[in-house]
């Protein structure tokens, strides 16, 4: 938690509380870096980004509609984390093209967004949040874990720092799928259904394109990471007795700027606000 | 009937929280959760309390297993000290001459 939390308590809070949201920080460990990113590596850096803003917006719509107060603390929680590696990784990416991460957090069409498919789904109800966390946050864990050892020193630490947050992620899920998948005919009814709507996207999340060629030891080849990720969920699928659902693959495109009929709808409430009132702090 | 998620209405049990800040100190009782077993009680506790690195570790106990002191008898209980001060060392003079006291 430390990072998100220290990241928005490092803004100035009046008598009353109230937290300016333009003063808060990134971590000084990537502003006294202040590289610059060439442009392969800012793509890279904008796939991560994209992936941990996406779906931190998504896990954020359920501030106040969790179904249990401390469930929505910990969903919530999650949320900041991934908004967190997404400032980050977008500053670094921004830092290309003399681009803010508000720039372009807010400022991007859908069609430059190279989010994953699985990360814009619709939230639904708890089972198919808790899929989706059981598949990203193992995804994100092998995928951070490995770019420590990336030749781009940015990079390299921001997955140092993700690594560990994502880790307890992926427990929270963990717990989740085993008592979810365990627990009344009725909640493994949902686990079951949410799984096998989930699948469909996952194969994206290990597709290589062009672009990693070209970032040999920098970038981690998304096909390297399916073994280790089937390696991590399968003694967690064995315990909760399921198993990984077969039936159709979706057809992906997030990395080449092609999305489903979801992400524009969570882009227009993630940029309406600053769209409107281009500048404005509060 | 009692089985988990059978009633609209069911409430997880409730969880005492007891967070220790720093090593050498003890583990002092922050609040209370709600959690449906002591695996996400720890994790509950983690999310809701220890979020500005308040901890360094984390106890949770099942509310029902603390007893407790009756609010009805605090008289019978707590006042019987009060003007007692020969309890308290500090009522004692010391004697003349003697050391490390």
């Amino acid at each position: 938690m430390s990072a998100t939390d220290q990241t928005f308590s490092a803004g100035e809070a009046d008598a009353h509380g109230h937290a300016s949201v333009d003063v808060t920080t990134l971590d000084a460990e990537l502003i006294e870096r202040a590289d610059v990113a060439t442009s392969d590596v800012a793509e890279y850096a904008t796939w991560l980004g994209d992936d941990s803003l996406v779906l931190g917006q998504r896990l954020g719509e359920l501030v106040s509609r969790a179904p249990e107060l401390e469930e929505d603390v910990a969903l919530g929680n999650i949320a900041l984390d991934l908004i967190g590696h997404a400032r980050s990784l977008l500053h670094y990416a921004g830092s290309a093209t003399g681009q803010s991460e508000d720039d372009l957090a807010y400022w991007r069409g859908e069609p430059e967004f190279r989010s994953l498919h699985l990360m814009e789904q619709p939230n639904g109800d708890f089972a198919h949040i808790i899929a989706r966390q059981f598949v990203t946050a193992h995804y994100l864990f092998e995928l951070y874990s490995r770019l420590r050892a990336s030749a781009d020193e940015t990079l390299a630490a921001i997955a140092s720092k993700a690594v560990k947050e994502v880790d307890y992620h992926r427990d929270h899920s963990v717990q989740w799928v085993l008592r979810l998948s365990l627990g009344t005919d009725e909640s493994r009814r949902r686990m079951l259904a949410a799984l096998s709507d989930v699948w469909p996207y996952v194969d994206e999340l290990f597709r290589d394109e062009p672009i990693i060629d070209r970032l040999e030891g920098v970038a981690v080849r998304p096909s390297t990471l399916r073994a280790a990720f089937d390696a991590a969920i399968a003694p967690v699928l064995v315990e909760a007795e399921l198993e990984v659902p077969q039936g159709f693959t979706a057809s992906g495109g997030g990395r080449r700027g092609v999305h489903s009929e979801h992400l524009a709808f969570l882009l227009a409430e993630l940029q309406v606000l600053t769209r409107a009132h281009p500048g404005a702090t509060w | 009937m009692t089985a988990p998620g059978n009633s609209a209405t069911e409430i997880w049990p409730l969880w005492e929280v007891f967070v220790r800040s720093s090593r050498g100190l003890s583990h002092v009782h922050v609040g209370s959760l709600h959690a449906p077993d002591e695996t996400l009680a720890v994790r509950n506790a983690r999310d809701l309390y220890t979020r500005r690195g308040e901890g360094v570790s984390v106890w949770v106990v099942p509310a029902d297993a603390i007893t407790t002191s009756d609010p009805d008898a605090k008289g019978a209980f707590f006042e019987s000290p009060s003007g007692k001060n020969y309890r308290h060392a500090s009522y004692y003079s010391k004697s003349e001459g003697v050391k490390h006291l």
